[in-house]
């Protein structure tokens, strides 16, 4: 069994033509004030394939996921988010997903789906056509014109990935995506999560401080140090999609990544 | 299937504020809130009566509620057009203070440097008791409306423009930065996020402005007018007609409270998603 739990799952999608970059970066320092944040950041993941970024909390996880998205450009380095280097091209490539759900109050579920669209000049109308069928297979439909106060955790943080996808963006940073959740409904979230981007491929970054969710969820696990936050160890991982969460988890495989990268954090 | 029914368990809440049972609870909880004040005043009341009559005060002293209640009727004649005078002022007032307030907390907002030169300044204008204004008013308006629209506004405009600069700066950072990565421009941000965002502060600030609209409106009529019902108490005092006083009192406090309760009203409308205060 934990034979077929290779890492080879990245090999398998890369294999139609060279996807090109996805997200690249190398020697990217950033501090604010006398506080380096990050220091010396290198990896490099291809075009629709998945990076996890875990590490102690404050070691600059969130401040590298601005510096990709393009809120902010880095002291020193290159940052490349398919083929764009500029913070503000880098923007237009990337939809970032926060921690907090972070929908409108005021807006219902299918208002807060459509708002990217609302803000590329679609009409509300046209908008809320296009978006609904995502409610179907986000297992939200009849809850479009709800509010997000009436919605459970999970359901808002599926309507927030909504949100994310519904931008067409070729590039999602998941900033500790489901780590407001219980455990349970965390466990829910991250096999629908795989199921989700079966469907849609995107290039992927994930913030956590969850070992367990970085490892399971992307191809490539890089750990970061305490702060000044630098890359201490490179993993791949890549478990098949398709295997039980619970199959995973206990392989040998896993548990040795995963004592792997505990160590590496230290 | 049953990955299906587990989001869907949680539909009965939804029926939520608008059906019969919630009305009545919120009637009941209603009932709850305000049965303590409602006695206590009712008891006041009582005591304040007891006291006239057996202490036999004389009415030009300190009238009792029941007389007040009938100078009520009998002066209506006087206090009537007074009524309708005074609570205009306060009405056309407010709304322009309303206006101002929140298109100065808007342009402050959008542009941080003016903000910076001005809030200061705005600030240090409150050290002035805007009431002692009224007479300069006068001076420069003469009798009519205008120096008590003025005075009104003046008085209500500052807690509106403070809690609107409030709530639109106290915006998540965090809500901004993923806007941007949505598309969206400061325009949209503030059109989309900030400015809804900021309403139940907006509105928070025009209840506390409402409450301020009736004493703009009564120093304006005491420093010169021929209407109103400050021009009436004005009136009534040489003559020691002291249960008008107190009539026309009565009359502010219902001005003041009808424009607490409309603006109440309109937030209700304007801002259905915010959570409701509990009657405090």
């Amino acid at each position: 069994m934990p034979a077929e739990l290779s890492t080879d799952g990245a090999g398998q999608q890369g294999t139609t033509s060279d996807p090109g970059i996805g997200i690249r970066l190398i020697g990217v320092r950033k501090s604010f004030g006398d506080i380096v944040a990050l220091r010396g950041i290198d990896f490099e993941i291809q075009r629709h394939s998945r990076i996890g970024i875990v590490g102690p909390s404050g070691g600059g996880k969130s401040t590298l996921l601005h510096i990709v998205a393009g809120l902010m450009e880095p002291d020193v380095g290159v940052v490349d988010v398919e083929g764009a280097t500029a913070a503000k091209e880098r923007l237009t490539r990337c939809a970032m997903m926060p921690q907090r759900d972070l929908l409108l109050p005021w807006r219902t579920a299918l208002d807060n789906a459509i708002i990217a669209l609302e803000n590329q000049g679609v009409g509300r109308s046209t908008a809320r056509a296009r978006t609904r069928p995502y409610f179907e297979r986000f297992g939200l439909a009849r809850f479009e014109n709800v509010r997000p106060a009436e919605l459970s955790g999970g359901m808002r943080q599926r309507v927030s990935f909504m949100r994310t996808l519904v931008a067409e963006k070729d590039v999602l940073l998941l900033d500790e995506p489901f780590g407001a959740l219980d455990s349970i409904t965390r466990a829910h979230m991250q096999e629908w999560l795989l199921r989700a981007l079966g469907e849609v491929p995107r290039t992927v970054l994930l913030v956590t401080h969850d070992v367990e969710e970085a490892l399971l969820l992307s191809k490539i696990v890089v750990v970061l140090s305490a702060r000044p936050g630098r890359v201490v160890r490179t993993l791949a991982a890549g478990f098949p999609t398709i295997a039980s969460r619970r199959e995973i988890v206990t392989s040998r495989e896993f548990v040795q990544l995963k004592e792997q990268a505990l160590e590496a954090i230290g | 299937m049953s990955r299906a029914a587990l989001p869907l368990a949680k539909e009965e809440d939804l029926l939520g504020p608008g059906t019969a049972p919630a009305t009545a609870k919120r009637v009941r909880s209603f009932a709850r809130a305000y049965a303590g004040a409602f006695v206590l005043i009712l008891l006041l009341l009582i005591g304040w009566e007891l006291a006239v009559r057996l202490g036999n005060v004389p009415e030009y002293l300190l009238p009792a509620p029941s007389q007040i209640v009938a100078d009520l009727r009998t002066d209506w004649v006087v206090l009537g057009p007074a009524l309708w005078a005074t609570l205009g002022e306060v009405l056309i007032g407010f709304v322009i203070a309303a206006a101002i307030g929140i298109g100065l907390a808007v342009v402050l907002h959008l542009f941080s440097p003016l903000r910076r030169a001005i809030y200061p300044i705005l600030i240090g204008s409150q050290t002035i008791p805007v009431v002692v204004l009224a007479p300069i008013l006068v001076i420069l308006f003469g009798y009519g409306i205008l120096p008590k629209l003025v005075i009104v506004a003046l008085i209500c405009f500052f807690p509106i423009v403070v809690n609107g600069l409030d709530g639109l700066r106290s915006v998540d950072e965090d809500f901004i930065a993923v806007m941007y990565t949505l598309y969206a421009g400061r325009w949209a941000i503030f059109r989309r996020v900030e400015f809804p965002g900021a309403l139940p502060s907006i509105f928070s600030g025009m209840r506390i402005a409402a409450t301020f609209a009736s004493i703009g409106a009564v120093f304006g009529e005491w420093s010169g007018s021929n209407a109103g019902l400050g021009f009436v108490m004005l009136e009534a005092t040489p003559n020691l007609l002291t249960a008008r006083i107190f009539a026309a009192i009565l009359l502010l406090t219902v001005i003041s409270l009808t424009l607490f309760g409309l603006v109440s009203l309109v937030e209700r409308i304007a801002v259905p998603w915010a959570p409701r205060r509990r009657p405090s």
